[in-house]
């Protein structure tokens, strides 16, 4: 009779045991699939105004903070740059960590325009990229947003862009760590940042 | 010395005093025009303003006119399922007794085909059309490109 409860005994033990081993296995390894669902390495290969290739491997060890837009665009790329430039100002020294890119989906008009003029215009720290149009495609499937160029007549060239305004945050290991979504005030990404540094 | 610095400070605050002129027409105020500087002619630029409806008719934002720009147009930029896009818009709403704001992520004037670049300290006049209340030129100021409006004393926002 004893020893029969101790071997009931035993048995709960024993199952408790594989289940919690079970739950502790389980548990995190859901966690990790999950973050591996929303991380991603965003990839970038395209020119500079130099016409020098840039990667996004060359930034490893640094935060990016990437916009894609387009120079004529009057309202909205601008409104974005100058938050981006307060942000690398309210920086300060810690300026040298994070390196902002302001990636031309109008690459062909904006390379005739003058890429560096109107980046550096915002903030000289701002590095701006137009690759050929396939590289651009390539560029924003990985950053997974949407480009695309609108016919309109009562516009500028005949066309205009529409875009995901968006400001995307990559980290020094080079995965994506969060988007800055239209509109958001410099100071709210500063401190994000800093929180980071 | 006192002269001087009432001159100085004169000559400091003009800029910012030109955007914070106010022009009526009618029912309508129209206060803090301004523009931000351009990198060269040959992008757009862009205009904002207020407009406030203290009567009890609505009237409406039909046209811009401005010898600083060949195609001045009226946009808005509409941000939905996270695409920003800027459609054309016939018209700008000034509801009776409410105010109607051209400012940044919204509606906006756009100038294209600039005469010349937009200089920081520059002014030039835009007229506007009113469905009602018909025409008004108010001066705008060409603040920096890095500027998120007029440092008015009273400005609204």
């Amino acid at each position: 009779m004893r020893l029969r409860s101790l071997q009931i005994i035993l048995w709960v033990a024993a199952t408790a045991a594989v289940l919690a081993f079970a739950a502790v296995r389980w548990w995190p390894a859901a966690d990790d699939s999950q973050a591996a669902a929303s991380a991603f390495t965003p990839t970038f290969a395209l020119a500079d105004s130099e016409g020098r290739v840039r990667t996004t491997d060359e930034f490893r060890g640094k935060f990016l903070l990437v916009f894609f837009g387009f120079t004529s665009c009057p309202d909205v790329c601008p409104t974005t740059l100058s938050e981006v430039a307060q942000v690398m100002d309210d920086l300060g020294s810690d300026a040298g960590s994070v390196q902002p890119v302001f990636i031309s989906i109008d690459p062909e008009r904006d390379r005739r325009l003058g890429l560096a003029d109107y980046t550096k215009a915002f903030h000289p720290a701002i590095l701006g990229l137009a690759g050929s149009e396939a590289e651009t495609q390539a560029a924003a499937a990985s950053f997974k947003i949407f480009y695309e160029r609108e016919a309109d007549t009562a516009s500028p060239d005949g066309y205009t862009m529409a875009h995901s305004p968006g400001l995307y945050l990559i980290g020094p290991d080079g995965m994506w760590l969060r988007q800055f979504t239209y509109g958001t005030p410099a100071a709210e990404i500063f401190s994000d940042l800093q929180s980071r540094l | 010395m006192k002269h001087f610095l009432f001159a100085a400070a004169l000559i400091l605050s003009a800029p910012a005093a030109m955007a914070c002129e106010t022009v009526t027409i009618g029912d309508l105020t129209v206060e803090h025009a301004w523009s931000k500087a351009t990198i060269g002619a040959g992008r757009p630029g862009v205009f904002y303003v207020e407009i406030t409806n203290t009567g009890s008719t609505d009237d409406a934002l039909v046209g811009i006119a401005t010898p600083a720009a060949g195609m001045p147009m009226l946009h808005e930029t509409v941000v939905q399922d996270g695409i920003a896009s800027m459609p054309h818009a016939m018209s700008i709403p000034v509801p009776a007794g409410q105010r109607a704001q051209l400012s940044p992520g919204g509606y906006h004037g756009m100038l294209m085909g600039l005469t010349t670049a937009l200089k920081e300290g520059d002014s030039f006049p835009v007229t506007l059309t009113f469905e009602k209340a018909g025409e008004v030129t108010v001066n705008v100021d060409v603040l920096s490109m890095r500027a998120e409006g007029p440092d008015c004393a009273d400005a609204g926002q």
